[in-house]
């Protein structure tokens, strides 16, 4: 069979059945895949809260909802009493967007955090996803309570020590932290709650009081945080 | 026999990456362990073997004039399904290697061998021919990415081989990237002359 000439009939005819071809083809496998895909992405913010939550904690439905850009998913236990929040932040990072889900006990500590989404370098900042978990020198986030420590990292005058020649990552996720936290803070009230330091009746305008102090001693050095933060000092 | 020497000839005298050099981006940039260049290398295997046999099964019906467009609709749609179905089923490795997937509608090796083999050749030789481009690149991608591993990390397809604080993160950067592929161009140049 010989070749089709180039002329304007067989050109048009060859794209446009090519083209609904093509179409068909897409369209039928983007039915079977969206399900699946759909499913995948699910489970794997299932995973992240459950990880991030005391043992036996339930998602309370009903609460579920947006502070400042960060979706909060509180938990009860199974006599129905609330005992934290799993919460997801996200900002800007070295190589693109940091998304991660952090728990929090009711008193605002950190009990486990789990990043859902990163595109920082190979071998640097991916290490995210344990660094702040291991308890090696400064690293670990785990246990501590982002209104009384100073969650930034040292050499912005906090106390995480930063990944090794990931300082830029580090601050990120460090600042999604923060982030998260003060939705949690500003959701939950955290009225009258007693604090690791035994200031018990401590209000919520006094806990705002501590981050901001945070803020001020961070200020400085944390570009990123200045920009973010600023509203939130000027209300109080 | 003929068929066995156009599959030898990808994996070998036509090595994609070794020898023509195609299809650069994809090699540096997906290549920082051993299983990413492997599943980089397997989706363009997949995409060229279709794409082959399609074009070399449709060549007579496309007007010479329309025939980049036409090639391009087809391989773009081979790589939709392949990156729907990793979205899909290989969730994680989607999130390593989603960025670069796309990217395979333009890699020249895939247009390459559509334009140099497939629109001349009878289908079971194209499809021979993609196979063997395929494997070539496939190898070529794996060898690259366990080298970076394992200088990098000091692992070889996840397994440890040495402790990792090691490794020379270098290698798992861009940079070692280049200078692994220079050094395996010329190991490879070294063997193929001597034979």
């Amino acid at each position: 069979m010989k070749r089709l000439e180039s002329n304007f009939i067989n050109m048009v005819l060859s794209t446009t059945i090519v083209a609904l071809l093509a179409a068909g083809i897409l369209g039928y496998v983007y039915t079977v895949t969206k399900d699946p895909i759909a499913a995948t992405k699910k489970a794997k913010q299932e995973q992240a809260i459950k990880d991030v939550l005391p043992e036996g904690a339930t998602i309370y439905e009903p609460k579920i909802c947006e502070v400042n850009g960060c979706t909060i998913y509180p938990a009860r236990d199974a006599d129905d009493n609330f005992v934290g929040a799993a919460v997801e932040s996200q900002t800007n990072g070295f190589g693109g967007n940091v998304k991660i889900m952090v728990g929090f006990d009711k008193y605002g500590h950190i009990i486990n955090y789990a990043v859902l989404e990163q595109a920082e370098t190979p071998g640097l900042g991916v290490k995210m996803t344990d660094w702040f978990k291991t308890d090696k020198g400064d690293q670990s986030i785990l246990g501590k309570q982002p209104a009384i420590n100073n969650l930034t990292v040292n050499k912005d005058g906090g106390e995480v020590d930063a990944i090794t020649a990931a300082t830029i990552s580090s601050r990120a996720f460090l600042l999604a932290v923060h982030d998260a936290y003060a939705a949690f803070a500003e959701r939950s009230g955290l009225v009258n709650v007693d604090v690791t330091t035994g200031a018990s009746g401590k209000n919520r305008t006094a806990l705002q009081r501590e981050v901001d102090n945070v803020e001020e001693t961070a200020e400085e050095t944390v570009e990123t945080v200045e920009g973010e933060e600023t509203t939130e000092t000027t209300n109080n | 026999m003929n068929y066995l020497k156009t599959l030898l000839n990808g994996i070998v005298k036509e090595n994609p990456t070794f020898v023509l050099l195609l299809g650069m981006c994809p090699t540096l940039g997906t290549t920082s362990s051993a299983i990413n260049g492997m599943s980089m290398g397997l989706a363009t295997m997949f995409v060229l073997i279709c794409s082959n046999v399609v074009i070399s099964l449709l060549k007579n019906l496309i007007p010479d004039k329309v025939h980049i467009p036409i090639y391009i609709v087809i391989v773009a749609t081979f790589v939709t399904v392949v990156q729907m179905c990793m979205e899909a089923y290989l969730p994680d490795l989607y999130a390593t290697l989603g960025l670069f997937i796309p990217l395979i509608v333009v890699n020249c090796i895939v247009l390459g061998r559509a334009e140099a083999f497939a629109a001349k050749n009878n289908p079971l030789a194209s499809l021979m021919d993609g196979i063997g481009i395929g494997l070539g690149f496939t190898i070529a991608l794996t060898l690259l990415g366990s080298i970076r591993e394992f200088l990098g990390t000091g692992k070889i397809f996840n397994a440890i081989v040495f402790p990792e604080q090691y490794g020379m993160l270098l290698f798992v950067l861009a940079p070692g990237a280049f200078i692994a592929l220079g050094y395996l161009i010329a190991i490879v140049n070294k063997i193929t002359k001597k034979s």
